[in-house]
């Protein structure tokens, strides 16, 4: 159960970070941390207990290993994170170079 | 069967070849992005014809064993094979728009356009939950950028921050739900998941999983409360792509959600199909009425045209939302036909823009009179959106109201589509009239749109100017096609039997599963689709009458006359659409918050 509480924590901590940011390269992080929840929550659901990494080239056959698809899923969604953190980070850098500002409330130069 | 895997490999080869070629070559290069993408609307067509019953490609042969498919596939069934060639050919179109718009010497915008795209097609076409993610990713991240590519403009970069700060957020919360459903199932495979779902009970953790999933989808496709980063990014994004995000960036989230839902939630959902109803249509009815009172409030035309797209998205929603085939098959009608129109008036307002450098329904009061042939095909657009028949716009409307009288308890949808598209048309029609012929009275400032300081504009002046003035000229051409192609969609022989048949075969849960477990393909029960009837042409009249109306209360300042009630709330409506990412944040997580809460009552009565 404690990795699903902790990945629970994670999503909400993360969220709350977003919403209250002040800066964006914080916002960028906070939502790195939200996306960790999910990290958590796919190993986690993958795991077995006394399981082992799921390699089989030097284990007998019938042992017990952990969910390799999990495993797949998260490093698919590291991936995407780090993309997706690119963008923001770049898009923050330019931000703060031709506006300079880093404060999300800054924005809205259209509105309503 | 290699079509399926090409479709989506021809685009994103393609984009990597651009990407690669860059430093050496010039802006000539293009085409080959354009070649690509023609190519791609070749294999989906193919796909289309191919698809009688759902096409099922395992990749790499991967077939299932038994019952538990170990490989991931492409679903290819009517629907989404006919979506992908809608992509396909609103890419083509928007694609040769971008080389004469996006005046840059060297490929990498091209690059990242193929990217997008391929992402969509492979959107449409996937039959795995989590390759449905990654494709719903890679469309994402593609689209933050494009839609910030005018850097040089604060309000593009602000609008592509405000968009990928949203999305993403969407997009963990869709992921946390597919981790709870795996958690649920050990399953990927959509046909699969909904296998074992339907053998356990429809619980909290269920529930859950499929408003997360569902939420991170709806911010996709702009539904309250989850759509406040639209408006900014679409007023900011470069025209061509403004076409593909309108015209199916957004639909795609509401095709990913009723995707998910009919082959993986309905069997152990179904029973609770009334109220899920009440929940969908009622959040699509909200949107609707939401996206088109801020339409009529809109100064910025391209900010109106992401407004009308939003209370469209809504309509689409509420079709959709009425769990029917027939719902269905007017939705997809709908978006088809819509997404053309949108494509030509966002072409027109870029026509405006280049001319005439601004792009403010007040700045511009009477300026484009002498483009009035463009006023003529934009109040034809307008008329389109409030459903003049016979267009197709006309066509699908009468179905959903076919669909909406069907179900007990809804027969109010007609007139909520009659009102909503009555708004959006006439605002359109005010908005066409004030511009290309300068009737009625020039609008004061907008005290809340307009608050950028002096040195933006010079930004502004200085990108516009980048771009060649002969461009329009090229222009005219795509939008009075997009139009006429709107306009013919409602006129196309067979279209109802092709579209019930697909709308059958979308919502017939066991019939996909048939096909991916067994290769089985097997006939869909098909909707009773009815041409347009007297009462339809009694609603389309009253909604082209209310568009005049809206359109003639605009032009004499009415606006200004409303009841103090009234213009209080309109104007906290937008104060809530304030650029800023966090406080949208806030309203997405706190929509998710009631998503669940409304979901889990419904499952539970």
């Amino acid at each position: 159960v404690l990795p699903y509480l902790v990945a629970v924590w994670l999503l909400l901590v993360g969220l709350y970070g977003v919403v209250t940011s002040r800066h964006l390269v914080h916002l960028v992080l906070c939502l790195s941390v939200a996306q960790a929840s999910t990290y958590v929550l796919l190993l986690g659901v993958g795991y077995r207990s006394g399981g082992r990494a799921p390699i089989f080239a030097d284990l007998p056959p019938g042992t017990p290993v952990v969910d390799p698809i999990v495993q797949a899923l998260t490093l698919t969604d590291v991936v995407v994170q780090a993309t997706v953190t690119a963008v923001l980070l770049a898009l923050t850098v330019q931000a703060v170079k031709r506006f300079g500002t880093s404060d999300p409330r800054d924005l809205g130069a259209l509105r309503g | 069967m290699a079509e399926a895997s090409l479709v989506v490999l021809v685009p994103m080869l393609t984009a990597t070849v651009l990407a690669g070629l860059s430093p050496f070559a010039g802006r000539r290069a293009g085409w080959l992005g354009i070649l690509a993408l023609v190519a791609a609307a070749v294999l989906a067509a193919m796909l289309l014809g191919r698809a009688d019953g759902p096409l099922v490609v395992w990749f790499s042969g991967w077939q299932p064993r038994g019952a538990t498919p170990i490989g991931i596939a492409f679903v290819v069934d009517r629907l989404g094979a006919g979506l992908a060639l809608f992509v396909a050919v609103l890419a083509v179109v928007a694609g040769l728009l971008a080389l004469r718009l996006i005046a840059v010497e060297h490929l990498l915008f091209d690059a990242v356009g193929l990217v997008f795209v391929a992402g969509m097609l492979g959107f449409a076409l996937t039959g795995d939950l989590f390759n449905l993610f990654v494709f719903f990713e890679l469309m994402s991240v593609a689209a933050y950028v494009l839609v910030g590519y005018e850097i040089g403009q604060r309000s593009a970069l602000e609008g592509a921050l405000t968009f990928a700060v949203t999305n993403t957020v969407g997009s963990i919360l869709m992921l946390f739900g597919i981790g709870l459903v795996y958690g649920r199932t050990g399953a990927l495979n959509l046909a699969q998941i909904g296998r074992v779902l339907e053998q356990g009970p429809a619980d909290v953790l269920v529930v859950v999983a499929f408003a997360l999933i569902a939420a991170g989808l709806l911010v996709k496709a702009a539904v309250v409360p989850f759509h406040l980063w639209t408006a900014d990014a679409y007023a900011v994004a470069p025209t061509p792509v403004c076409i593909l995000l309108a015209g199916a960036f957004s639909e795609l989230g509401l095709y990913g959600l009723f995707r998910i839902y009919w082959t993986a939630f309905a069997g152990v959902l179904g029973g609770h199909e009334e109220a899920l109803r009440v929940v969908f249509v009622t959040i699509g009815a909200m949107t609707a009425v939401l996206g088109a009172v801020m339409c009529a409030a809109q100064d910025h035309l391209k900010r109106l045209l992401a407004f009308a797209t939003i209370a469209q998205v809504g309509l689409f929603l509420v079709a959709l939302g009425l769990l029917s085939a027939d719902g269905v098959a007017g939705a997809a009608v709908w978006i088809v036909g819509d997404g053309l129109v949108k494509a030509a008036l966002f072409a027109i307002v870029a026509i405006v823009q280049h001319r005439c450098r601004r792009v403010e329904e007040s700045a511009l009061h009477g300026v484009a009179r002498s483009l009035w042939p463009l006023g003529v095909l934009f109040a034809l657009g307008a008329l389109t959106i409030a459903s003049l028949p016979p267009t197709g716009s006309f066509l699908a409307r009468s179905l959903v109201e076919d669909a909406a009288l069907r179900q007990p308890g809804f027969g109010w949808v007609p007139a909520l589509l009659a009102a909503v598209t009555a708004l959006v048309g006439g605002t359109l029609l005010r908005a066409g009239a004030r511009v290309f012929a300068g009737w009625g009275r020039p609008p004061g400032r907008d005290p809340l749109a307009d608050r950028r300081g002096g040195d933006e504009d010079d930004d502004d002046e200085r990108d516009e100017a980048s771009v060649p003035p002969h461009a329009s000229a090229v222009l005219w051409v795509p939008a009075a096609a997009l139009l006429a192609a709107a306009i013919a969609w409602g006129l196309v022989p067979g279209l109802l039997d092709a579209v019930g048949g697909a709308a059958g075969a979308f919502v017939d849960t066991r019939g996909y599963a048939a096909a991916v477990f067994d290769g089985a393909a097997r006939a869909a029960p098909e909707p009773l689709l009815r041409a347009p009837g007297t009462t339809a042409y009694l609603y389309a009249a009253a909604s082209l009458a209310g568009a005049l109306a809206v359109a003639a209360a605009g032009l004499a300042g009415w606006g200004g006359r409303l009841p103090a009630a009234a213009r209080r709330a309109i104007h906290a409506l937008r104060a809530v659409h304030d650029g800023r990412p966090t406080e949208y944040v806030a309203w997405s997580v706190g929509g998710t918050a009631l998503l669940c809460a409304a979901l889990t009552l419904a499952v539970s009565v």
